[in-house]
């Protein structure tokens, strides 16, 4: 059982860690003190999680030390961490699929690991315990793989407190939630706090602000700010964050909407489970126009992206590309037909890691007349074309010739966002197309977007950043249980009536 | 990090795995009760002594070179072809019956067609798999496994049976082996007295033709794509089921003609044993040229030297020639493991700051940082 | 011979035939359970196959002939756990790709075992093996007598370590571990779990349970050793592994399937049945290929980061 004594206060002094190419943390410095909210804001790549993880003894820091109530702690792994009362709910939550909540919970729990016997009747117990104080209700029978995102981070919480944490490190913890999610989350803290200190790591500035005391900023790994939360705006701190004030490029919403280009009406795709992830889907995105679809995770937006692309069976529907009937085609065929897309997850569905930045510039359109004959590729016009798009789309890169997937993030999307654009596509799907990148490349990428609308082109944006939503987005969508509950023009669009919306609440 | 260190590195983890593949074998050799270092000496050089190990050496080497083309493809396209011993025997079974059966052809007919009915037949054979995987999601490294086993039944059947020499069976000692070719099937010998035939150049040949093809050709791109990244290529609108079914095939084909060759070119008569490993041996040429032409050419070169070699210390120093499997499995072993180390940047980082970094003095606190202007307060 | 007998015969020669394919395809389970694929299987087999071999070839005579079987089944289960932890430092702590390294090891083993047994044996010799145990009352049993309680006694702990496994993979820490380093071993990682050492744990049973499977082909089944002994048992644990989803009851009944087509197979040749004997022989690798093909894998249960090596420190 560990220790229950209090954590008075807790200190990181001079934290270095380096990766290959990456001063992942500069000599970073920091202190919480007892029933103390902290802040950790910064940038993705600033490196927040790479310092929680090394408070967390995954990582060992090449210089610095961590200070608990006035003593070093050395800690070479999280056992020793959890020993210490810290406990981390991460970003990608830490739970094994295909074991129950129970089991999960008594992976961590040394205590009841007996050489022939797992003690889950005790576990069980201290569940119950945990989230009865707590008012976080769990089944502990139940398959992590039949839970959703909200009931997994209540999981997530119960397991670390079920640690006995008395120290608790939330990394991005509101990414997935509804606005009324997080509010919620935001309340039940605050209640926490009169037994825990927490650290908050996010870089959504107005959950800083409604929850915590005090902020440390962190920038390219190092501490750029730190400081009381109320003496600032959130501009102030968005300045802090990126080291210059960003202007994200917002739809000016002049209409612009010509014909129709895509048009999905009652579409039913089955998801990896074999439910039905579409049940009825229908929407419509003309020429000119950012369509915005919004929603939680796992409510079908990955199952929409796939059928448009080609890459997943189409129950029943019908999708129309410019008239043309493309459910169920070939993804080569859809190509053609004139679809762009900029994938989820970008290292292995936007591009072939091992490949060179020019092959992958070329991927959809090496068998072109432009790049081959006779089934010979063109290398000079391969590399024609590799030059010309780093220029425009601004790929920082040695060479051309280098693999992509030594890239950074954001170069990489740019790899992509070069690749789709210039084939001049009717329908542009973009799955997240900023999700983990800093400010800059984002700033780069909305404002390629809003130019490629003004050019004519029909964007169907997913994404789960409302605000990206509202900035870019003629009209937005909201996806729930795999229909489209509400199609909201962009200026009746707020965040409360769209987290309404996302929880699958009545439209007031 | 700069390039010296790189190429330091680089130094020692290649000499450390062939350390480490040495030891393996040392250790197997020193239980029989052998003396290691003469073992290899004599492994290593007595081949090279006189015409006859020179030419034995590009002998074995031929196979080898088809074989691993053939698994090159299929690696650069994701897909573990171990069934190459197999693809080689119905490339054999399949070049024996073009030749026995279609009599009176010259030459310059007859054996181009024995050659591509090798092919073909090693192709069908590696199809199956092949299909298995892109149709039914078949784990293609235990379906060729079973097919080798399969393969090898229905050699010995046709050996046996169908194609068995009707002398054989007169004279009733019944040696399981077909007749011997037409001379019309027969690859020519490039230097008379010596087994060394013209498969060399068709080897060589094919080896820039691979080389073409997998960098060169719409449809070697849309291979190596699949294989590096099959998300990726699926999203891009290559048919990835199909690319995975020609890969297969392709390097089915591949041991099949490898197959053709050695019988055409060596034996003249598809006899029991005839594929000796190679299919096997193959699979650790491709890996140690690095899955490159460039690079197998001479890698089959030296595992025909090791395979010669140990053949010969068979008989000089009493190490049974098995010992050659020792070697090439301890190598496979070293190899993926150096390509680890080498591919992975972090664990170059971590020997360089093992290496390199001197520990910063003791670590400064959060007044020290303060005062330094280091946090804003 | 009425069909009663025949069937009986071919369960009383198939049920032992699949102690060695059940026993290795076990071990495979807690290797691909806990993330790592091992092809080397067949490798570590014709080993234990072959060092099982030596005590009772050695020691026909004397004072330990009478341990020389136990001795056999140590020797082959402390070389399979060492070939095990070879392919953990390959795999595991070097990260190589586990399909090839497998083959590398299935190379070494075969290579290793085939030089010993030429240089200490030389040629087919037999061996006494190990005695059938026949289980007083319950063998006079009528049909399920022969059938299930007239083997050696490791068949019967063969049989006895499927409840075992059940219980040690879903009862037991260890077990939770096993599975939650195959599924997620980050999060196993953020846990406490020490994932490098639990799957070279589970590897080194494995490799044991390898060599125990090979020790029973050399002591108990063939009471002989050849170079092909094995002959592909090893690749077929594999696929049972896959076959079975994991899951010790499943595999059980996938190698009775297996041994029962190999007894089958046999029975078809001692019958006299006109067909060519090879193709009786490809008959159980067939029955692999089509097993694969048909059975529907859920990964939903199943080791979800099978084959992929972990590193803590390789950012998401």
């Amino acid at each position: 059982m560990p220790s229950t004594k209090r954590i008075e206060s807790l200190r990181l002094e001079g934290i270095t860690k380096r990766f290959p190419g990456v001063l992942a943390c500069d000599d970073i410095s920091l202190e919480v003190g007892a029933g103390e909210v902290l802040a950790l804001v910064g940038e993705n790549g600033a490196g927040k999680t790479t310092l929680m993880n090394i408070l967390m003894g995954l990582y060992q820091p090449d210089y610095g030390r961590i200070v608990i109530n006035g003593e070093e702690a050395r800690f070479r792994g999280p056992s020793d961490a959890f020993a210490a009362g810290i406990g981390m709910v991460h970003q990608h939550f830490m739970l094994v699929p295909n074991m129950t909540v129970t089991e999960n919970v008594a992976l961590g729990l040394k205590e009841l690991h007996h050489p022939f016997h797992l003690d889950l009747a005790s576990a069980r117990r201290r569940i119950a315990e945990v989230s009865e104080r707590h008012q976080l209700a769990v089944n502990p029978e139940a398959y992590v793989w039949q839970l959703s995102v909200g009931e997994q981070q209540r999981v997530e919480l119960v397991k670390t407190l079920c640690f006995g944490a008395r120290f608790l490190i939330l990394d991005e913890p509101t990414s997935a939630l509804t606005p009324q999610e997080t509010d919620e989350l935001i309340e039940r803290l605050k209640r926490m706090t009169a037994e825990l200190s927490v650290i908050f790591i996010s870089h959504k500035l107005g959950e800083v602000k409604a929850l915590c005391d005090r902020v440390t900023i962190l920038r390219q790994g190092r501490v750029a700010f730190n400081g009381r939360t109320q003496d600032h705006t959130s501009g102030d701190l968005a300045a802090l964050m990126t080291g210059h004030e960003v202007n994200l490029p917002r739809n000016a919403c002049v209409e612009a909407c010509g014909e129709q280009r895509l048009k999905v009406s009652a579409l039913m795709v089955r998801g990896d489970r074999g439910n039905l992830a579409l049940n009825g889907l229908d929407l419509e995105l003309r020429s000119g126009e950012i369509l915005g679809i919004a929603g939680v995770s796992g409510n079908g937006q990955r199952e929409l992206a796939d059928a448009l692309a080609g890459l997943r069976k189409v129950e029943s529907g019908s999708i129309g590309l410019c008239g043309e009937e493309i459910a169920n085609r070939r993804p080569r065929a859809i190509i053609d037909a004139g679809m762009g897309y900029i994938p989820e997850d970008r290292h292995t569905e936007g591009i072939v890691p091992s490949f060179s930045i020019k092959e992958n510039l070329v991927l959809k359109d090496f068998a072109s007349q432009r790049f081959s004959t006779a089934s010979f590729l063109r290398l000079e016009r391969i590399d024609e074309n590799a030059e010309e798009l780093r220029e425009r789309f601004d790929i920082r890169a040695s060479s051309t010739a280098t693999s992509a997937g030594s890239l950074s993030g954001g170069n990489i999307q740019k790899v992509i966002l070069a690749r789709e654009l210039a084939r001049g596509p009717k329908v542009l799907v973009a799955v997240y197309p900023t999700r983990g990148l800093d400010m800059g490349a984002e700033e780069f990428i909305h404002a390629q977007l809003l130019e490629r609308r003004a050019e004519g082109v029909a964007i169907l944006l997913i994404s789960e950043e409302l605000e990206e939503l509202m900035n870019l987005s003629d009209r937005i969508a909201v996806i729930y249980k795999g229909r489209i509950s509400k199609v909201l023009e962009a200026p009746e669009a707020t965040r409360r009536r769209l987290g309404m919306l996302m929880a699958g609440l009545a439209d007031e | 990090m700069n390039k010296g260190f790189n190429a330091l590195y680089g130094t020692i983890v290649i000499a450390a795995s062939a350390l480490a593949a040495i030891a393996m074998a040392a250790v197997i050799l020193i239980a029989v009760g052998a003396d290691a270092l003469g073992t290899f000496r004599v492994i290593l050089t007595d081949p090279l002594k006189d015409t006859f190990g020179l030419t034995e050496i590009l002998v074995r080497a031929v196979p080898l070179i088809l074989i691993a083309l053939g698994i090159a493809v299929a690696f650069r396209s994701g897909i573990l072809n171990i069934g190459a011993e197999g693809q080689m025997q119905a490339g054999i079974i399949a070049a024996t019956a073009a030749a026995l059966y279609l009599p009176g052809l010259p030459k310059a007919v007859l054996l181009p067609l024995v050659l591509a009915a090798g092919a073909l037949g090693g192709g069908i054979w590696a199809w199956i798999a092949g299909a298995l995987k892109a149709r039914l999601g078949v784990n293609e490294i235990l379906s060729t496994v079973m097919l080798n086993y399969i393969a090898a039944q229905f050699y010995t059947f046709f050996l046996r049976g169908p194609m068995i020499d009707p002398n054989e069976l007169q004279t009733g000692s019944g040696t399981p082996q077909s007749p011997r070719l037409p001379k019309e099937a027969w690859l020519d010998r490039l230097i008379p007295g010596t087994r060394l035939h013209t498969g060399l150049i068709i080897a060589i040949v094919l080896a820039v033709l691979v080389f073409l093809f997998l960098w060169r050709t719409t449809s070697g791109f849309r291979m190596r794509a699949a294989g590096a990244e099959e998300k990726a290529a699926r999203y891009a609108g290559i048919d990835v089921e199909k690319y995975i079914i020609a890969a297969m095939v392709v390097s089915g084909a591949f041991a099949g003609l490898a197959g053709a060759v050695e019988l055409t070119g060596v034996h003249r008569r598809a006899i029991e044993g005839i594929t000796s490993g190679y299919g096997f041996s193959g699979i650790v040429v491709a890996l140690f040229g690095g899955l490159h032409p460039a690079g197998i050419v001479p890698a089959a070169v030296f595992f025909g030297l090791l395979i010669l070699g140990a053949d010969m210390t068979q008989r000089s120093m009493g190490v049974p020639a098995n010992m050659v499997l020792v070697l090439q499995g301890a190598v496979i072993l070293a190899i993926v493991s150096a390509q680890m180390f080498l591919g992975n940047p972090y664990a170059r980082d971590r020997l360089a700051r093992r290496l390199r970094l001197p520990r910063r003095p003791g670590p400064k606190t959060l007044e020290d940082a303060a005062a330094e202007g280091g946090l804003k307060q | 011979m009425s069909i009663l007998d025949i069937i009986m015969n071919i369960l009383a020669i198939g049920v032992p035939f699949s102690v060695a394919l059940l026993l290795a395809a076990l071990g495979e389970m807690f290797n691909q359970r806990a993330g790592v694929f091992n092809l080397g299987c067949e490798g570590i087999m014709s080993m234990g196959a072959f060092l099982a071999f030596l005590p009772p070839f050695f020691l026909k005579t004397g004072a330990l002939a009478p341990w020389a079987n136990l001795l056999g089944f140590a020797g082959a289960a402390a070389a399979g756990a060492v070939l095990g932890l070879l392919f953990a430092l390959v795999t595991v702590s070097f990260r190589a790709p586990q399909g090839i390294a497998g083959i590398g090891l299935q190379m070494l083993g075969w290579g290793a075992a085939g030089t010993l047994f030429r240089h200490y044996v030389g040629g087919v010799t037999g061996i006494g093996g190990v005695p059938p145990l026949p289980i007083p009352f319950l063998s006079q049993i009528p049909f399920f007598g022969p059938v299930l309680f007239n083997h050696n006694i490791v068949a019967y702990l063969a049989f006895l370590a499927v409840p075992a496994s059940w219980y040690v993979l879903f009862k037991t820490p260890w077990g939770l571990k096993v599975r939650a380093a195959g599924t997620h071993p980050r999060a196993a990682d953020t846990m406490g779990i020490k994932v490098t050492r639990v799957r070279y744990q589970a590897l080194a049973l494995g490799g044991a349970m390898a060599g125990l499977a090979g020790a029973y082909l050399s002591l108990c089944q063939a009471k002989m050793f050849a170079d092909d002994i094995v002959a592909g048992r090893g690749s077929i644990a594999v696929a049972l592994v896959y076959f079975g989803r994991w899951h010790p009851a499943w595999i059980l009944s996938g190698a009775l399937l297996f041994s029962l087509a190999q007894a089958l197979q046999l029975s078809i040749q001692v019958l006299g049945i006109k067909f060519p004997y090879e193709f009786a022989v490809m008959l159980p690798y067939a029955l692999v290929i089509a097993v694969l093909a048909f059975s529907r894998r859920s990964r939903l249960r199943g080791p979800a980061e099978l084959g992929k090596p972990y590193d803590r420190e390789t950012r998401i």
